[in-house]
C-alpha cells in the first residue's frame, strides 16, 4: 500500500452547524450530494430546529466553462489526429511530427490563458476575477512543466543545443531574464559573446565548442585572478557571474524570479554544454541553493526536479496529485506514450497507466451535456479497457431530448454495443409508454428489437383502439414495414390496422380475407375475436356478397369456438360470453348475420354467372 | 477545485439519505419526518421538489431508485418493519405546469419483525429484484416477475445472517462468469457477534443462496458496504465502512479446485486501510467507474480516494481531498 503524498485539498462547505458531523451522501455524475445526518439509530432524534439543507458539490469549472470547453475541443483535436499519425514513419520525420504535435498542446494552452488572462483583468477586483487569475497560474504552470517535457522527452536535446532549448524555455516563462543577459550583455568583450551564441549548433561540433568556450572561460578568470577590475567591484562582481560562480550569481538572487532560473543562468556560464544525463545534479543543487533552506519545495518544484531526473512516472504521478483536473495527465502521458517512452521506462502498469489516465479524463467529459461526444473518441482509443468504459458512461448520459437521444443510439449502433442500445430503448419506451405516447413506445420498442415490449405496447394500442374506436399513431402502424415482425402481437396489430385501411378504401374482399386470416392463422389474441367478428358485420350486411360459403363456415367455426369458452392453451383470458347480456345480443346478431350470408353465398356459388 | 451549493431541504427532522436516480437528473431524500421527497433538476441546473409525501409510519432510513428500465420506480425502508416500492404517475396536465408529479404505494413487505435497516435493488440484468436487511438479522430477496406490474411481488428468499444487519450490497458485475453476489454488514456490538461482513452467492443447481464468505478480519461494527462496479476485473472490490475505510478485493478461485456445485471460494486481500477519518465511517460509495471511492466519518468529511492503477493490478489508493462541514466565512461560496 502505497503512502498518499502531500495533504488533501480541504473543501469547506458552508454548514449551519457544526454540532452534527455525520454526513450521508451519494454520487451522480459530475455531482455529488451531501446532507448532515445522525447514523446513531437506536435513539429516536429529538426534533431538530430549523430544516436541514442539502448541499450539491460540483467540481467548480462552471465559471471558466466556457473558455475549457475549447480547450477541450482544441485538444481533442490533435489528440485524434495524434492517435491516426503514421505508424511507419521513424526516426527523425517521425520525432519532428511528435515535436509538432507537443507545439500544438502547447499553443493550445496558451490561447486558453490568453483568454483567461483577458477576463481576470478586467474583472480584477472581483473573487470571479481572482479565480480567473489562479487559473491562468495553473495553465502557466501547466504550459511550463510541459514544455520542459517536451524538451527532454520529445526533442530529447543533446548536450550542447540542451542548453539553447533551456534558455528559451526559461525565457518564455519568465521575464526578467531579459534585464539579466542585458545586464551581461553590456560587459566586457561583447563581440566574444556574440560570436559564442552564433550557433546554433550546426557548424560547430560539441567538441569545438567546449574549446571554445573553454578558452574563453580561462581567459575571464585569468582577468578576474589579475585584479582586473579590482577598482571596478560592480565589474568584478559581473566577471564573477559569467563564471558562473553560485554566489555571485544568488546575490542578484532578486533578478531570478525561481530556482530553475537560476539554474539555467548557472548552467549558462558555467556548464553551456551540459549533458542531459548530469542535469538532474544540477538542479538539484540549484534547488537547494536558491531555496536556502528558508523555505520547502512546492508541488511545481517536485513536478520539474522530476523532469530533470527523467523520471517520467514521478512527472506523471506528480501531476496527477497535484493537478485536480486529469486533462493535463492524460494528453501528456497519450504524448510520451506514443514517444514509446513509458515502456521503456519498464513502469508498473505499462500502457495501462495511459488508458487509465485518458478514461479518468474522459470519465469528466461525460457528465457535461455535450462534450460526452469527445469522450466516446478518447475511448475509442483505448483498446483494452476503452469499450467496457464506454458501456458504462454511455447508458448514464441522461437523454434530455429526442436528438440526444438519437445521438447516443447511433454512437451505440455504430460499435456493435447492442445491450446499450437495448438498454437505452427500453428505458425511452417505457418513459413513453408512463406519458401515454405508445407510437413513441413502439418506435422505441422497435429499435431495441425487443419483442417483449413492442407486444406489451401492442396491447395498449389494441386497448385504446377498443375504447376509443380509433387508432392513434397511424403513420408509425401504417409505416411498421418488416419491422411489423418483431413480435406476433405487434405483427396483428400493423395487420389489423390493414384491414381497416382495405375496408376505408371500399376494397372489401380483401379486407374480408385479411380478417377472417387474422382469426384462422392464431395472429389474433383470442381476447380480440370478437371484435374481429364484430368488424365482419358491416361486410356480412352488404348488398354484395363478400364473404364466400367457405369463408362463412371458417368464421362461424370461430364463433363456435369462442361461445363455446373452450380456452386454448396459453390464451389466459378467453372471455365466458354466457354470462354478459350484450355479448349474448352480439353472438346472436353475429349467428343470424352468418346465417343469412351463408345462404345469400351458397346461392350465389351455386348460380351460373349472370343469372 | 470543488464549489458547494446549498438548498433548503425543508424536511421536518433528520435526513438519513439521499439517492441519486441512474442518470443524476433526480434525487430522492428520506428523513425521521416518515417522510420522502423527490427533486428534479431542471435544465438549467437548479433543483426542485416535485413531490413530498408520508411513506411510513418510522422514521425511513434508506431510500433508493430502481433502474429506469423499470420506470420511475423508488424503494424506501423504515424503523416501521416495513419495505416500501413506490411508482411515480403521470399527473394530470394541471400537475405537470406546476411541477408536481404523484408517487403511489405499489407495495409494502412487511415480513420483517424489526427496523428494516436498508434496501437495495439488484443489477438490472436480475429483473426487477430487491434486497431488504433487518435488524433481526434477515436479507429478504423480492421479485417482481412481472414488471408492468408493481403491485405483484413475491419473497424468494430469506438469508438468515444470525446478526443485526445494517446494509447490503449487491455485487453489480453482470458478467456470465460471476453468479449473483450480494455482502451483508452487520452493526452488531455483541461480544460473540464475529463474522460482521458475510457474502452470499446464488447457487444455479440448488436456486438458493449460500454463504461464500466471511470476512473474518472485519470485527467491528459496519455500517456501510459497496460493490465496486466491475470494468472487466476478474475479481471484485469491496469497500466497508467501520471503524475505518477498508477495502478488499475478492479473487475467485478456479472451480475445478473446489468441490463443484458449492459456492465459489475466493483468495481475500485488503489493499487499502484508512484511518484517516479518526473516527468511525459511516458511509462509503463508489463512483460509476469504481475508480474512486468517496467516504464519510465521524469528523465531519467525505473523502474521496483515488486509484492509482487499473484492471489486473492490485489497486493503490491516495487520499486525494476531502469537503467538510464547518461554518465558513465567506471566502469558498
Amino acid at each position: 500500500m502505497e503512502e498518499f503524498d502531500g495533504e488533501p485539498t480541504v473543501t469547506w462547505i458552508p454548514g449551519v452547524n457544526s454540532q452534527k458531523k455525520q454526513m450521508c451522501f451519494d454520487w451522480g455524475p459530475g455531482e455529488m450530494l451531501v446532507c448532515e445526518t445522525s447514523f446513531n439509530k437506536k435513539e429516536k432524534s429529538e426534533m431538530v430546529a430549523g430544516c436541514p439543507f442539502i448541499h450539491i458539490i460540483r467540481k467548480d469549472i462552471d465559471v471558466y466553462s466556457k473558455i475549457l470547453r475549447k480547450l477541450f475541443n482544441e485538444s481533442h483535436g490533435i489528440f485524434v489526429g495524434l492517435q491516426r499519425i503514421e505508424e511507419e514513419l521513424t526516426g527523425k520525420s517521425r520525432k519532428a511530427q511528435l515535436v509538432r504535435v507537443s507545439k500544438n498542446y502547447r499553443s493550445v494552452i496558451r490561447a486558453c490563458m490568453e483568454e483567461m488572462h483577458q477576463f481576470a483583468v478586467a474583472d480584477k477586483d472581483s473573487a470571479i476575477g481572482r479565480q480567473f487569475s489562479s487559473q491562468v497560474s495553473i495553465l502557466s504552470a501547466m504550459e511550463l512543466i510541459w514544455n520542459l517535457c517536451e524538451i527532454l522527452f520529445i526533442e530529447v536535446a543533446p548536450a550542447g543545443p540542451l542548453l539553447l532549448y533551456l534558455l528559451d524555455w526559461v525565457r518564455l516563462h519568465v521575464c526578467e531574464v531579459d534585464s539579466l543577459s542585458a545586464d551581461v550583455l553590456g560587459s566586457e568583450n561583447p563581440s566574444k559573446h556574440e560570436s559564442f551564441w552564433n550557433l546554433p549548433g550546426n557548424t560547430q561540433t560539441l567538441t569545438e565548442l567546449e574549446l571554445r568556450w573553454q578558452h574563453w572561460h580561462e581567459e575571464c578568470e585569468r582577468h578576474l585572478q589579475d585584479g582586473t577590475f579590482a577598482s571596478n567591484p560592480h565589474l568584478e562582481s559581473l566577471c564573477k557571474v559569467l563564471l558562473g560562480d553560485d554566489a555571485a550569481l544568488l546575490e542578484h538572487k532578486e533578478l531570478l524570479s525561481n530556482w530553475y532560473h537560476f539554474l539555467v543562468t548557472r548552467l549558462l556560464y558555467s556548464q553551456p554544454t551540459v549533458k542531459p544525463m548530469d542535469l538532474h545534479l544540477y538542479a538539484q543543487s540549484s534547488l537547494d541553493l536558491f531555496l536556502g533552506g528558508e523555505s520547502s519545495p512546492e508541488p511545481l518544484d517536485n513536478i520539474l526536479m522530476a523532469a530533470f531526473e527523467f523520471d517520467i512516472h514521478q512527472v506523471i504521478k506528480e501531476c496527477s496529485i497535484a493537478l485536480s483536473n486529469w486533462w493535463f495527465v492524460a494528453h501528456l502521458t497519450d504524448l510520451l506514450d506514443h514517444c514509446k517512452l513509458l515502456q521503456s521506462h519498464n513502469l508498473y502498469f505499462g500502457s495501462n497507466m495511459r488508458e487509465f489516465l485518458l478514461l479518468e479524463y474522459a470519465s469528466g467529459l461525460f457528465a457535461h451535456h455535450s462534450l460526452w461526444q469527445l469522450g466516446v473518441d478518447y475511448c475509442d482509443h483505448c483498446p483494452e479497457l476503452g469499450r467496457v468504459s464506454l458501456e458504462l458512461h454511455i447508458e448514464r448520459i441522461p437523454l434530455t431530448t429526442e436528438q440526444k437521444a438519437l445521438k447516443v443510439l447511433r454512437v451505440c449502433e455504430q460499435r456493435q454495443m447492442t445491450e446499450q442500445v437495448r438498454s437505452i430503448c427500453k428505458v425511452l419506451a417505457m418513459k413513453a409508454v408512463r406519458n401515454n405516447r405508445l407510437g413513441s413506445a413502439l418506435s422505441w420498442s422497435i429499435r431495441a428489437k425487443d419483442a417483449a415490449f413492442a407486444t406489451l405496447v401492442s396491447d395498449r394500442f389494441l386497448r385504446d383502439y377498443c375504447e376509443r374506436g380509433c387508432f392513434s399513431d397511424l403513420d408509425l402502424i401504417d409505416n411498421l414495414g418488416p419491422a411489423m415482425m418483431l413480435s406476433d402481437r405487434l405483427t396483428f396489430l400493423g395487420k389489423y390496422r390493414e384491414f381497416h385501411r382495405l375496408y376505408g378504401e371500399k376494397c372489401f374482399v380483401d379486407a374480408a380475407s385479411l380478417l377472417l386470416s387474422l382469426m384462422t392463422s392464431q395472429i389474433a389474441p383470442r381476447s380480440f375475436w370478437m371484435t374481429l367478428l364484430t368488424d365482419a358485420l358491416p361486410l356480412l350486411e352488404q348488398k354484395q356478397v363478400i364473404f364466400s360459403a367457405e369463408q362463412t363456415y371458417e368464421l362461424l367455426r370461430c364463433l363456435e369456438d369462442l361461445t363455446s369458452g373452450r380456452p386454448l392453451c396459453g390464451e389466459p383470458d378467453a372471455q365466458q360470453l354466457q354470462d354478459d347480456d350484450i355479448e349474448t345480443t352480439k353472438v346472436e346478431i353475429l349467428r343470424l348475420a352468418l346465417a343469412r350470408n351463408l345462404a345469400r353465398s351458397v346461392i350465389k356459388e351455386g348460380s351460373l354467372e349472370g343469372s | 477545485m470543488f464549489v458547494a451549493r446549498s438548498i433548503a431541504a425543508d424536511h421536518k427532522d433528520l435526513i438519513h439519505d439521499v439517492s441519486f436516480d441512474f442518470h443524476g437528473r433526480r434525487m430522492a431524500t428520506c428523513s425521521s419526518d416518515q417522510s420522502v421527497k423527490v427533486w428534479d433538476k431542471s435544465e438549467s441546473g437548479e433543483w426542485h421538489c416535485t413531490a413530498s409525501w408520508k411513506t411510513h409510519s418510522g422514521s425511513v432510513w434508506r431510500v433508493t431508485w430502481a433502474h429506469p428500465e423499470f420506470g420511475q420506480v423508488l424503494a424506501s425502508c423504515s424503523f416501521d418493519r416495513t419495505a416500501a416500492v413506490w411508482e411515480e404517475i403521470v399527473g394530470e396536465s394541471n400537475d405537470k405546469l406546476r411541477g408536481q408529479s404523484h408517487w403511489v404505494k405499489r407495495t409494502t413487505l412487511v415480513d420483517s419483525r424489526t427496523s428494516v435497516t436498508d434496501v437495495k435493488f439488484a443489477p438490472k440484468h436480475m429483473g426487477l429484484m430487491l434486497a431488504t436487511c433487518s435488524a433481526d438479522g434477515i436479507v429478504r430477496i423480492y421479485e417482481a416477475p412481472d414488471v408492468m406490474n408493481l403491485s405483484q411481488w413475491s419473497l424468494q428468499h430469506e438469508i438468515s445472517c444470525k446478526l443485526s444487519c445494517s446494509c447490503i450490497s449487491w455485487n453489480p458485475s453482470s458478467s456470465r462468469a460471476h453468479a449473483p453476489m450480494i455482502a451483508v454488514g452487520s452493526d452488531d456490538s455483541s461480544p460473540n457477534a464475529m463474522a460482521k461482513v458475510q457474502i452470499f452467492e446464488y447457487n444455479e443447481n440448488t436456486r438458493k443462496y449460500a454463504k461464500a464468505e466471511t470476512l473474518l478480519t472485519v470485527t467491528d461494527p459496519v455500517h456501510d458496504i459497496a460493490f465496486a462496479p466491475n470494468l472487466g476485473r476478474s475479481f471484485h472490490i469491496l469497500a466497508i465502512a467501520t471503524k475505518d475505510v477498508r477495502i478488499f478485493t475478492l479473487k475467485p478461485v478456479r472451480k475445478e479446485l473446489t468441490s463443484s456445485g458449492g459456492p465459489t471460494k475466493f483468495e481475500i486481500h485488503i489493499v487499502a486501510q484508512f484511518d484517516n477519518h479518526n473516527s468511525q465511517v459511516w458511509r462509503v460509495s463508489w463512483n460509476i467507474t469504481g475508480t474512486v471511492l468517496a467516504s464519510s466519518g465521524d469528523d465531519g468529511c467525505v473523502r474521496l480516494w483515488k486509484g492509482n492503477s487499473s484492471v489486473e493490478e492490485l489497486l493503490l489508493y491516495v487520499d486525494t481531498l476531502e469537503f467538510s462541514l464547518r461554518n465558513v466565512n465567506s471566502e469558498i461560496f
